[in-house]
């Protein structure tokens, strides 16, 4: 038997408009679960643009995604959200009893009376470089990350990008690897100092080899590659490879999402705008994810969106009881639930 | 007001009047210039809206900042003359700027 984990509401995605849902729902007593495929809060603002200020945050006329991140954990830390990271949720189906079961790919399993899909574009996944034919070498010999080191033991190995991502791998499977060849398309690095240097370091010592360039065609079979094409600035060479790990950052996929039977608009989540609930009622979608006429894709309609859908939430939740609207100036009900003195 | 000319991968030109001190992808953007994504809407946080300057405009275009320079790792099939349009302004100095659109954005 697996654990199941319950709890009031789970909501898929820790954006902006997942975490200001924490505090929405946090006010009317509705404990959460997050889940998201980062490895940290924030989805966008934190991925895409942390160091870049935004400037139409009511009343922060100027804060960066990182900040407006920091600032939303603060704000929604008195109702001790769960955070699940690095996990992506691959289903979601309704229970005998009118509850929802969510499930991961790292195989838990989640029981909510309520769900809040906050998806923002979909899951952030790996780019797949522009290389023809690169589909069928995936999952076989040609990987986005490295789940587990084993499969590139004693292996001839490619690596392509100039980030941390591609710099760390290339450190790290060096010792066991046949051979490691590091493909980035200048001689400048986007990644840590230290590990630069040391990849330079080895290179010198002819332990492992740095092209640069860009990889252009690949050859093999069966799945599995035999060597790469790489386009430099004295034209091509060609590199023998049975391992490519390709490092082109990420982008967003809507992901399973499609698959969860709910009434979509062009990939995104139709919602009524009154509760911002999806087809399914329960199941409420807000931010970036959800589509009605007039939609606009900016952080504070996402606010706005989570908290008409507590509202509706807490009454789902619980249907007894009587839901009143209050200000937190005032209600020293709400007050003692942020913890004011 | 300063003319823009932005040629596709199949060698169609579309010329345009672009505004001094905007960028050169909020032009194609506005204009619907094909194969111009701009997914980040210039925030040089995508590499969707690359270019090649054509040579005879690299000069006075410039070379790309380091921010710049790492988005277009992400590009596809960069090249010496590659630039990313949301961080090329357009100014006098650029009347007459012809760019070429590549086969694919990333
Ligand atoms: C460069 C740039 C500049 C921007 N500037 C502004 C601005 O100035 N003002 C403004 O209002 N907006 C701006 N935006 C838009 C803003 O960032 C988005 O509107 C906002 O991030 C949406 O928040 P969200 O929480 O709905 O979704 P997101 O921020 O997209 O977060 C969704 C999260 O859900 C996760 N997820 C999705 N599916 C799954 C799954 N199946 N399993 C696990 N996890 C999943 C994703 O990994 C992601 O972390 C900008 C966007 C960009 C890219």
């Amino acid at each position: 038997m697996r654990n199941v984990i319950e709890t009031d509401v789970v909501i898929v995605g820790a954006g902006p408009v997942g975490l200001f849902a924490v505090f929405e729902l946090g006010l009317y007593d509705l404990r959460c679960h997050l889940i998201d495929i980062l490895d940290r809060p924030g989805g966008q603002c934190a991925e895409l643009y942390p160091e870049k200020p935004i400037y139409d945050i009511p009343a922060w006329p100027e804060i960066s995604g990182a900040g407006l991140t920091e600032r939303l954990m603060e704000q929604i830390a008195p109702f001790h959200p769960e955070f699940h990271f690095n996990r992506m949720v691959t289903a979601l189906k309704k229970l005998d009893d009118g509850r929802f079961e969510v499930e991961t790919d790292e195989n838990e399993i989640f029981h909510a009376k309520i769900v809040v899909i906050a998806a923002g574009g979909g899951s952030f996944q790996p780019k797949r470089p522009p290389i023809p034919g690169i589909e069928a070498f995936e999952d076989k010999s040609v990987f986005y990350s490295v789940r587990r080191m084993e499969e590139f033991r004693d292996h001839d190995i490619l690596i392509v990008g100039g980030g941390d991502s591609a710099l760390d791998w290339t450190l790290n499977l060096k010792p066991i690897a046949k051979s490691v060849t590091l493909v980035h398309r200048r001689p400048e690095f986007r990644a840590a100092p230290d590990s630069v240097n040391k990849m330079f370091a080895l290179q010198e010592r002819g332990e492992l080899a740095f092209e640069i360039g860009q990889v252009t065609g690949l050859t093999g079979e069966d799945g599995q590659i035999r060597s790469a094409t790489i386009k430099g600035p004295d034209g091509d060479v060609e590199v023998n490879a049975t391992r490519l790990l390709p490092f082109f950052g990420l982008t967003m996929k809507l992901g399973p999402i499609a698959d969860w039977g709910l009434n979509l608009h062009e990939n995104l989540i139709k919602v009524d705008t009154e509760k911002f609930e999806t087809s399914e009622p329960g199941i409420f979608a807000i931010g970036d994810i959800n589509w009605y006429p007039g939609k606009l894709k900016l952080i504070l309609s996402g606010f706005h969106e989570a908290a008409l859908m507590a509202h509706a939430a807490k009454k789902i939740a619980h249907p007894e009881a009587k839901v009143v609207f209050q200000y937190t100036t005032s209600s020293t009900s709400l007050q003692k639930k942020l913890g004011v003195k | 007001m300063t003319t823009i000319t932005f040629v596709a991968f199949d060698g169609t030109r579309h010329e345009l009047e672009a505004e001094n001190g905007s960028t050169v992808m909020e032009n194609a953007i506005r204009n619907s210039v094909p194969g111009i994504e701009a997914e980040c809407g210039g925030a040089c946080a995508c590499a969707t809206c690359h270019v090649y300057v054509d040579d005879a405009w690299k000069a006075a275009v410039g070379e790309p900042e380091a921010m710049e320079e790492d988005m277009l790792d992400f590009a596809y099939d960069v090249r010496p003359n590659s630039r990313l349009s949301c961080q090329i302004r357009v100014s006098d100095k650029l009347d007459g700027l012809v760019v070429h659109v590549p086969e694919r954005q990333a």
